[in-house]
C-alpha cells in the first residue's frame, strides 16, 4: 500500500516510468503469442489502478459536468413542444454512462510516455523487445483505458443511479439490451484504442504529437457524440457521423443501454463495429510498419 | 504596475522565440471553442429556444464568459501552476524581495496563445451583438465592458482561491477545475435554465451571476426599473475578489517551505 500511494501523489495522468519495464524485458521468449500482450497488459491495468486519488478528483469533477449537461438538456426539453428524437430519461442515462466511461471515449486520454519514446529517440529500446509493437503499444493503451474507467465508472453508476426523478439513470429495459451493451462497449473500446493508435503512428511522421492529437479530439469528439448526443444533431449531420468509425466508441453503445435502438438494429451495429475494428487495425499496423522500416532514430 | 509591464515584456519575448510553436497553439485555442459553440447552435436548430432565450442572447452569455476565461488564464497562469513554485521551494525567493507576491506570482508566468481563443470569443461577440436587438446608450457599453471585466476578476479570483490551498496541500487540487472549467461550462448559458440552488451559489458565493443573466437582462431591456442597479451588477466580482486577497494573505503567512 506504500507504494501505492507514493505513486499516487506523484501524477496526474501521466504515468511515471513505472519498474515494469525491467520485467517486461526479463521475461524474455513466453511460449506462446498473445500471452505476451496479455501480459503486457495485466501490468500497465495493476501500474494504472495505482492513481486512486487522481481518480476520486475525476470522479467529483465528471458527477458535477454530468449535472450541468442534464440541467441544460432539461431546459431545452422544457422550452419545446416538438417531440425530441430521444426521450429525456434515455438522454439523462446517456449522459451518465458517457461520463462513466470517459476513459473509454476520450480521445485525448493519452500516453505521453509512447510520444516520449518517439521524438526521443528510445523507440530503439522498443524495437529490441520480442514481440509486435502494434500489439504491444494496443495492449499497454488498452490496459490503461480499462484501469481509468474500472476506477472511474463504479462510484458514478451507483450514485446516479439513486439520485432523485429526472436526474435518475435508469437500467437497461430488459436482461438483453444489458448484455448487448456489455458487447458492445467492450467492442466500441477495442476501436477506440485502434483510432488512437492512428495519432501515435502520425507522431512517426510529423515528430510533433500536438498537431494531430488536436485534430483527432476536435473533430473525433465531436463526431462522438461528446459536444452534444448523435440523436440531436440535425438529420444531415447524422449522415455525416455515420460515416466515421467514431460514432461506434462512445454514442452507439449507449443507445443500445438505454433501448434507443432495437435489438435487431443492435445486432447489425454489433457487426459493423467488427467490421471497423479489422479495418483500422490492419491499416494501423501496415502504416506503423512502413513507418517503422523508415523509421530515424532522434539524438543519442 | 511598471515591474508587471516589465514582466509582460520578458514573458512575451520568451515565448516569441518559439515562433511556429506560438502560432500552432494559438491557432489551435481559436478553433477549440467552436464544437462547443456549434453544438449550442445544433440544439437550438432543434429546440428554437431555452426558457425564453434566444441563440444571439446565449452566444453573447457565451462570448463574454469565454472571453473573461481567456484572459484570466493568460495574465493569472501563475497561479494556475503555483503548485509548481511551492513544491520546488521556489516560493522562499519571492518572499524575500520587497515587493508583494500578488504581483511576483502573477508576473511569474503569462500564456499568450490564448489570444487564439480570446480572437474567437470576440468575433462570435461582435455577431451576437449584431443579431441581438439592443438599443445601445452609452452605459449598455460599459455595462458590457464591465461584464467582461469583472468575469476575468472572477476566474482569477477563483485560481488564487486554489492556489492559496496549495500552502496546506503542497500538490495542486484537481478539484478546483470544477470551479473554473465548470464555472466557464456553467456560465456560458444564462444562469437562469438551471435548478434555484445553483442559481443563488453561483450569484451570491461564487459571482458568476453578476457578470452573465443579471447584466444581459439590462443589456435586453428586460428589468422591470432597477435598471441602473442591474446595469451595476458586474461590480459584485470585485466585491468576491477581495476576500480571496485576504485567504491569500493567511495563506502566505501559514507558509513552510519544503525546503527544497
Amino acid at each position: 500500500m506504500s507504494t501505492g500511494s507514493r505513486l499516487s501523489r506523484s501524477a496526474g495522468t501521466t504515468p511515471v516510468r513505472s519498474p515494469d519495464n525491467r520485467h517486461r524485458l526479463s521475461d524474455k521468449r513466453p511460449p506462446r503469442n498473445p500471452k505476451r500482450y496479455l501480459s503486457v497488459f495485466r501490468i500497465r491495468f495493476t501500474s494504472s489502478l495505482q492513481y486512486r486519488t487522481a481518480a476520486l478528483a475525476g470522479v467529483a469533477t465528471q458527477f458535477f459536468w454530468g449535472f450541468v449537461l442534464i440541467m441544460v438538456y432539461i431546459a431545452f426539453y422544457s422550452s419545446s413542444d416538438l417531440e425530441p428524437p430521444i426521450s429525456l430519461p434515455q438522454l439523462v442515462t446517456y449522459v451518465w454512462l458517457q461520463q462513466s466511461f470517459l476513459a473509454f471515449i476520450m480521445l485525448w486520454y493519452r500516453d505521453d510516455e509512447l510520444f516520449r519514446l518517439i521524438t526521443t529517440g528510445n523507440i530503439a529500446y522498443e524495437l529490441c523487445r520480442p514481440g509486435e509493437l502494434y500489439g504491444f503499444w494496443y495492449a499497454k493503451l488498452l490496459a490503461q483505458r480499462m484501469a481509468g474507467a474500472l476506477l472511474r465508472c463504479l462510484p458514478i453508476l451507483v450514485a446516479a443511479s439513486f439520485l432523485p426523478s429526472p436526474y435518475r439513470m435508469m437500467l437497461p429495459p430488459d436482461f438483453l439490451s444489458g448484455v448487448l451493451f456489455i458487447i458492445s462497449l467492450l467492442l466500441g473500446l477495442l476501436v477506440l484504442v485502434a483510432i488512437s493508435m492512428f495519432i501515435y503512428i502520425s507522431v512517426f511522421y510529423t515528430m510533433s504529437p500536438y498537431g494531430s492529437l488536436l485534430m483527432f479530439t476536435v473533430v473525433g469528439e465531436f463526431l462522438a457524440g461528446m459536444i452534444i448526443p448523435v440523436p440531436l444533431m440535425p438529420e444531415w449531420l447524422q449522415d455525416v457521423v455515420y460515416l466515421f468509425p467514431f460514432s461506434w466508441t462512445a454514442d452507439f453503445p449507449f443507445r443500445v443501454y438505454s433501448g434507443h435502438f432495437s435489438r435487431t438494429e443492435a445486432a447489425i451495429g454489433i457487426l459493423l463495429q467488427l467490421v471497423w475494428l479489422v479495418v483500422l487495425v490492419t491499416t494501423g499496423r501496415r502504416l506503423m510498419l512502413r513507418a517503422l522500416r523508415r523509421v530515424v532514430v532522434q539524438g543519442g | 504596475m511598471r515591474l508587471l509591464c516589465c514582466y509582460l515584456s520578458i514573458l512575451f519575448r520568451s515565448q516569441m522565440q518559439y515562433r511556429t510553436s506560438f502560432w500552432l497553439l494559438a491557432t489551435g485555442q481559436f478553433f477549440l471553442p467552436f464544437t462547443t459553440l456549434a453544438g449550442i447552435w445544433f440544439l437550438f436548430d432543434r429546440f428554437g429556444s431555452i426558457r425564453g432565450w434566444e441563440f444571439p442572447e446565449v452566444a453573447i452569455c457565451f462570448a463574454v464568459i469565454h472571453m473573461a476565461f481567456a484572459i484570466s488564464e493568460c495574465f493569472a497562469r501563475g497561479f494556475d501552476t503555483f503548485s509548481s513554485l511551492v513544491v520546488s521551494g521556489e516560493f522562499d525567493r519571492l518572499l524575500v524581495r520587497p515587493r508583494s507576491t500578488i504581483l511576483q506570482v502573477l508576473g511569474s508566468r503569462f500564456e499568450f496563445t490564448r489570444i487564439g481563443r480570446l480572437a474567437q470569443s470576440l468575433i462570435v461577440l461582435i455577431w451576437a451583438i449584431a443579431h441581438a436587438s439592443i438599443d445601445w446608450t452609452l452605459l449598455k457599453g460599459c455595462t458590457l465592458v464591465l461584464m467582461i471585466l469583472s468575469g476575468t476578476i472572477i476566474f482569477a479570483g477563483i485560481l488564487i482561491l486554489a492556489a492559496t490551498m496549495c500552502f496546506w496541500t503542497v500538490q495542486g487540487l484537481e478539484v478546483a477545475n470544477i470551479l473554473t472549467d465548470g464555472g466557464k461550462e456553467l456560465a456560458q448559458y444564462p444562469l437562469q435554465i438551471y435548478e434555484r440552488w445553483v442559481v443563488r451559489f453561483f450569484t451570491f458565493i461564487i459571482p458568476f451571476g453578476c457578470v452573465n443573466y443579471l447584466p444581459l437582462q439590462y443589456l435586453l431591456g428586460r428589468t422591470d426599473g432597477h435598471g441602473l442597479l442591474y446595469a451595476l451588477t458586474p461590480l459584485g466580482g470585485l466585491v468576491f475578489f477581495i476576500p480571496c486577497l485576504f485567504i491569500w494573505r493567511i495563506g502566505v503567512r501559514h507558509y513552510r517551505s519544503t525546503g527544497s
